[in-house]
């Protein structure tokens, strides 16, 4: 089987977006996953994110590791630079592919299975380093790709379709993103598109590491009862505690306007992010506050969504390492060479 | 024992591990090699910091051969626990020094050799206050008495250490006096003991001494690396660090301190594997150095690579496995696990450099085939290049180089194309195109490690799966003319016998060969620098009728290449193998040579 490609239609009066782009030029191949999975609701959110932020699709670079979930960074910007790498190691690809062009706009696909299992390490430590980026973890509590095993995600108690109970506690990568430094965590539901969206347009401006947990039930093997990744058990103890959206610079909100719902939050690039909190007494700037919260509503089974935290003004790794502002790979080789002159005079003390 | 006594034999140092021998012994070289007279350093060191046997051998050698000797001439036991073994390694006719602050009868068991005490302990007792000094200038005290037993200048000594602590001149004193004690002392008593003397030359005129982690960090920066990721491992750390240490002396914008470049320590191997291909996929030049378990680590994105085509650097600075294996001794081990690193078919570019010139050379090469030919390039180096100082030529540059970034379609190019396909061979070449992101839109592609047919796409159909694969051998196949071509020596004489070795082996086969040719046995010579190997090497071996394959590893892995990769019978090439973790020397070449050349004829 060779790879499908979407056929281009454009309906007349179809909206554009500011480089006079429809919806569909941030389109990519055919999914080839299961009708229903809610990894294809995902794409279509983050294809339409990127349309929303008028991002010129070629300045965009998409990569992920091996799963369901990573293999949609095929089916959107046909555009785009997409790198499909090996299972678990996609956040050190993107690692270096941002040390070398720190000025692409990076979206990261992966899954439970691929993040928190095989890719935990690489996972953590791309947080710790606050890489710029947005990172996709599209969770189902199971390994798709490979036919339903339980994920490190699968909560306890959660059953396997043919009725095997996971005894293991989760790990939950929202609690750990907290812990290791992510300076933009949130949780999402597939089905929930108004939330989404707006959340990924504010990771994608975001500087820094910004994770977004996508509930994103696997319809296939973990779509049961007894399943607590499935789309009935999600509706059922769904919470949007904080609903964020990025407002471009030339779109900045008045002080006056509702100032007691809504917290701008200033960006790099002059834009903001407006939270509006669902729920009182909500800061997500404190990250303490955030894991409280967390810790509690996983006592009551609640899944709670939204911006849970954000940190806009930590370094991001490009930051740390000092590199100027010029991207690596536009650095002429004339600059870099010390030249004969110099490499003479290094080795007088070598003698 | 040799007649030439003069600038002709060796010195080993024994002592203990994280006591500050190494300056001290670097320092003794240097004297050596600053009168003029050209040296071989080798140090062999514990897996540990502190505590633990370490030596140093320096060979002082005016013919400027470059492998072991073989034979230990003076011995300097500063350690205890390795007297004894220390005592038996001794060449007849050698002199054992140690310190007699505690007197050890038993050394006079061996009546072939002269002992020589001085109470090194004793004196920078009694000469130094603190605790640290006394340990560190009994040292240099040693420096000292050898100094006066082989006649060494001392203006240089002096000269020396005014350079080597200029920033921290209240050093100069106290290690000008712990000289003193021990030259003063070995002078008056032993004044005219010894036979072995270095009188100065000027042999070293345009020499250097350098080891090669050193010289391929320095090569990364000449030839343009931008971004390196690594973790931490013995002995490939100190590569990484050379290339750190000349970033921060080149690369930083004085008035601004901006990096024009970037340097990741990675979570692991697997971690710093990811971050070059990252890297390269988005056309940055880069690299990661390593040693065999990080390669064992990284060997399923190595396959990525190949298959998807991204250039990728790695330097593996071997060391003796398999597992963990002995970290600090070294081998050739790792030949065959490169050549072809990661499940399914694959085959890799290696380079082999035998000196720190080399890897300078080829960390430039590297660079530059890895963009060329879009794939994984290894350069193969081990603890004996990448550790010690070698004395070689001065390393020297040429202005005009130009990186050879490979075929890279900017937007121009891509302006006049209908549709850009990633994998098409367009120019015939077996080498396709590629693109970087953030650059074009027509130029967007799919890197993909699951099967791609020739224009990139997603493809379960065999044959253009097939398509793929195929020309990918064929591309490594075609690069064998374009990596260092191998170095011939030809025999004085006509002869049917041969040699082919590698890497680090090359100083003590040709010294070996030297003495067999002197005794009227001829062997030509060829060192291979590249796989997949250049006609010539199986043109060479033809011409003989039998090769003697010399390499440092137990399984015979060059000549199970050479065999794979050549129409040559199995029983034409000899294997002889050295793979204790030390060093080469030549006389194990010779001994092996002889008696494989002695049974061959009886045979
Ligand atoms: C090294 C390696 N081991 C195992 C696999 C097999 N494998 C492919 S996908 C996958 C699990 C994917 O799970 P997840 O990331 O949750 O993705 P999903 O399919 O659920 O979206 C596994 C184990 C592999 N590709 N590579
Ligand atoms: S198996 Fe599950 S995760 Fe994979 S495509 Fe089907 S529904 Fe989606
Ligand atoms: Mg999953």
């Amino acid at each position: 089987m060779t790879s499908f490609t979407k056929p281009l239609i454009r309906r007349r009066n179809e909206p554009t977006n500011e480089l006079g782009l429809v919806r569909a030029d941030y389109d990519g191949a055919m999914s080839t996953l299961c009708a229903g999975c809610g990894h294809d609701a995902v794409t279509a959110s983050m294809a339409r994110a990127f349309f929303e932020l008028s991002i010129e699709p070629h300045r965009a670079v998409k990569v992920s590791g091996i799963g369901c979930s990573s293999k949609t960074t095929a089916y959107f910007l046909r555009e785009s630079h997409g790198i499909n790498t090996v299972h678990g190691r996609m956040p050190s690809v993107a690692t270096g592919a941002i040390a070398a062009n720190h000025e692409l706009t990076y979206i990261g696909v992966s899954g439970d299975g691929d993040s928190l299992s095989i890719g935990l390490g690489q996972f953590v430590h791309a947080m710790r380093r606050n890489v710029n980026m947005l990172y996709m973890l599209e969770n189902n509590g199971v390994y798709g790709l490979t036919k339903g095993q339980f994920s490190a995600a699968a909560d306890m108690g959660s059953t396997a379709k043919k009725g095997a109970v996971n005894e293991l506690p989760p790990i939950d990568p929202v609690s750990l993103a907290l812990a290791v430094g992510a300076t933009f965590v949130a949780r999402a539901f597939s089905g929930d598109r108004e939330q989404l969206v707006p959340l990924i347009k504010a990771g994608l401006k975001h500087k820094g590491f910004g994770l977004i947990d996508v509930i994103s039930p696997c319809v296939s093997f973990n779509d049961h009862k007894g399943s607590t990744k499935s789309y009935e058990h999600t509706y059922k103890y769904y919470n949007p505690a904080v609903h964020a959206d990025y407002v471009p610079p030339s779109k900045q909100i008045k002080a006056a306007y509702d100032a007691g719902d809504i917290m701008p939050i200033e960006l790099h690039d002059g834009g903001q992010i407006t939270l509006r909190k669902l729920e009182n007494g909500y800061d997500p700037r404190d990250r303490a506050a955030a894991v409280n919260k967390l810790f509690e509503s996983g006592q009551s089974n609640e899944i709670i969504t939204g911006l849970l935290y954000i940190d806009e003004d930590h370094k991001d790794m490009h930051e740390m390492a000092r590199m100027e502002d010029r991207p690596l790979n536009e650095i002429p080789y004339a600059e870099l060479n010390p030249g004969a002159a110099k490499l003479k005079e290094l080795q007088k003390g070598f003698r | 024992m040799s007649d030439l006594l003069v600038n002709n034999f060796t010195i080993k140092v024994g002592n203990v591990n994280g006591t500050g021998s190494a300056s001290a012994n670097a320092l003794l070289m240097k004297i050596i090699f600053r009168m003029g007279v050209p040296v071989v350093g080798k140090n062999i060191f514990p897996s540990n910091i502190q505590g633990l046997p370490t030596w140093y051998e320096i060979r002082v050698t005016e013919k400027g051969y470059r492998g072991r000797s073989g034979d230990i001439d003076l011995m300097v036991a500063m350690n205890p626990e390795s007297y004894k073994r220390d005592l038996a390694e001794l060449s007849p006719g050698g002199i054992l020094l140690y310190d007699d602050t505690w007197p050890r009868p038993h050394f006079l068991t061996r009546t072939d050799i002269t002992v020589i005490g001085v109470p090194l302990a004793r004196m920078c007792n009694a000469a130094f206050k603190v605790a640290r000094s006394r340990i560190l200038m009994k040292n240099v005290a040693y420096v000292g008495a050898v100094a006066a037993l082989l006649d060494l200048d001392l203006d240089i000594i002096h000269t020396l250490l005014r350079e080597m602590f200029a920033s921290k001149p209240k050093l100069i004193d106290l290690n000008l006096q712990a000289i003193a004690l021990g030259y003063d002392y070995a002078k008056e008593n032993f004044g005219d003991v010894s036979k072995f003397k270095v009188k100065a030359r000027d042999l070293t005129k345009g020499k250097v001494m350098m080891d090669g982690n050193t010289t391929a960090g320095l090569g990364c920066v000449y030839g343009g690396a931008t971004f390196g990721a690594w973790y931490p491992i013995t002995p490939s750390t100190s590569l990484m660090d050379a290339f750190v240490k000349y970033c921060k002396q080149l690369r930083i914008n004085p008035d601004t301190g901006k990096h024009k470049y970037c340097i990741i320590q990675a979570e692991d191997e697997l971690a710093a594997a990811g971050m070059i291909i990252g890297a390269a996929w988005n056309g940055a030049r880069c690299f990661t150095p390593t040693s065999g378990p990080g390669i064992s680590l990284m060997s399923e994105f190595i396959g990525f690579a190949y298959y998807t085509e991204i250039p990728m650097v790695l330097f593996d600075i071997q060391r003796t496995g398999p597992s963990t294996g002995m970290p600090t001794r070294t081998q050739q081990c790792d030949i065959q696990l490169c050549a072809y690193a990661s499940h399914g078919d694959t085959a890799h570019i290696l380079l082999f450099p035998a000196d720190p010139s080399e890897c300078f050379d080829m960390a430039v090469n590297a660079l530059d085939l890895a963009e060329r030919f879009q794939t994984p390039v290894f350069v193969l180096s081990d603890i004996d290049i990448g550790m010690n100082d070698w004395m070689i030529d001065e390393l020297s540059w040429d202005d005009n180089y130009v990186p050879d970034r490979g075929k890279i379609l900017l937007p121009e190019d891509l302006e006049g194309m209908e549709k850009f396909h990633r994998y098409l061979d367009t120019d015939g070449d077996h080498i396709p195109y590629r693109t970087l992101p953030g650059t074009d839109p027509k130029g967007a592609y799919f890197t993909r490690g699951s099967g791609h047919n020739k224009f990139g796409g997603y493809t379960e159909d065999g044959a253009e799966y097939k398509e793929v694969v195929d020309r990918l051998v064929m591309k490594w196949a075609s690069a064998a003319d374009k990596l260092p071509a191998p170095v011939v020596r030809k025999a004085k004489k006509p002869t049917k016998n041969a040699i082919i070795s590698i890497g680090s082996c090359d100083g003590a086969v040709i010294e070996a060969r030297d003495k067999l040719g002197a005794d009227g046995v001829y062997l030509n010579y060829m060192r291979v620098r590249g796989f997949p190997f250049s006609s010539e090497v199986e043109a060479f071996i033809a011409e003989h009728d039998q090769v003697f394959v010399i390499e440092q590893n137990r399984d015979a892995q060059l000549r199970g290449l050479l065999l794979e990769h050549t129409n040559t019978p199995r029983e034409k090439l000899v294997p002889l193998l050295h793979y204790s973790g030390e060093p080469l020397d030549y006389k194990f070449v010779r001994g092996a040579l002889s008696e494989a050349l002695k049974i061959r004829k009886s045979a």
